[in-house]
């Protein structure tokens, strides 16, 4: 715990999130989750998808 | 501390600079890691349930139930041919008895990878024979990921059974054999599998099927690629051809068995 009621310099991206969100340990948690699970329905939804084209890992027709 | 303040502020600047880079190392360690997840897995639960809804909406006729005592003839005068539909439209079934006694594909028209391959399963390619027609039924799946339709491609024994059937007609192909070949060898999709560019095109007599798939598994070096030769075909008003009968395949829409 930072006792100091100085705002500490923006260092690493995950801890800063962490700082940022609002409300107790445990709603914090939540809400992280939240974005977790968020990120990961993007990435599922378009971004591995546009990726995957650019990777050629399985194509199957010949020509 | 006995070191000065330049040092030490110093210090604090690689100090960001190392801990953001193993931030984003982090990161694009969890990123790859989701990829892998997505690839080998969600892929095939998105594109199987895609297949499911396309083999429903196709909403045929449910073919005629089977009779033991009195088994459709197989027929093997020239079968009846559909045109070829256009670009993306799903004109077929297929079943494959080794493949399990559960799995069927749509086969749909085109070889796209983004629309046709990695959502509806088998395609057909474009310009080759049609089910039926003389020349050779040309067909492209995935062999890993985006619901897999040709998984088990290697494990076909000569004379398995390969079963098409369209709106009004089964088609039932025999396994003859399979073979490794490189991306642009496309000789084997030829209407005569073998004949290559530039070779004159023979007086078409044999109706061939050839499949085509990744080889090796989760690479794109090779093509694995199965050929088949025509055997006999059947009107769907008049039952099930008994390779499937046999090996106890669920077809779409029949009742399931007595």
């Amino acid at each position: 715990m930072c006792a100091s009621s100085a705002p500490r310099p923006v260092r690493e991206v995950y801890a800063a999130l962490w700082r940022t969100l609002p409300g107790p340990a445990l709603v914090k948690v939540v809400l992280l989750l939240a974005l977790a699970a968020g990120v990961v329905w993007v990435c599922f939804e378009w971004v591995f998808p546009w990726i995957s084209g650019f990777l050629a890992l399985n194509e199957n027709a010949v020509g | 501390m006995s070191r000065s303040p330049r040092v030490r502020q110093r210090r604090g600047a690689v100090n960001i600079v190392v801990g953001a880079f193993g931030e984003l190392l982090i990161t694009a360690g969890v990123l790859t890691g989701l990829f892998v997840v997505w690839q080998l897995w969600w892929t095939d639960v998105v594109a199987l349930r895609e297949q499911e809804q396309v083999l429903q909406a196709l909403d045929w006729t449910p073919p005629a139930p089977v009779v033991v005592e009195a088994p459709p003839e197989p027929r093997r005068d020239p079968p009846p041919v559909d045109p070829e539909p256009a670009f993306g439209v799903v004109f077929a079934q297929m079943y494959v008895p080794r493949f399990g006694a559960d799995w069927v594909a749509p086969i749909a028209n085109g070889v796209d990878r983004r629309q046709i391959l990695d959502v509806l399963g088998v395609g057909h390619y474009p310009g080759t024979a049609m089910p039926g027609d003389l020349g050779n039924v040309s067909l492209a799946g995935h062999r890993t990921t985006f619901g897999r339709p040709f998984h088990l491609i290697a494990d076909l024994q000569p004379g398995d059974p390969i079963v098409i059937r369209t709106e009004r007609t089964w088609y039932v192909y025999r396994m003859t054999s399979n073979a490794i070949v490189y991306p642009r060898q496309v000789e084997v999709v030829a209407p005569v599998p073998g004949l290559r560019a530039g070779d004159p095109l023979p007086e078409l007599t044999q109706r061939f099927l050839t499949m085509t798939a990744c080889h090796p598994m989760y690479s794109a070096r090779q093509r694995f690629v199965v050929h088949a030769e025509f055997d006999y075909w059947l009107p769907v008003s008049e039952g099930i051809p008994q390779d499937l009968v046999d090996a106890g395949v669920r077809v779409v829409g029949a009742e399931a068995g007595a």
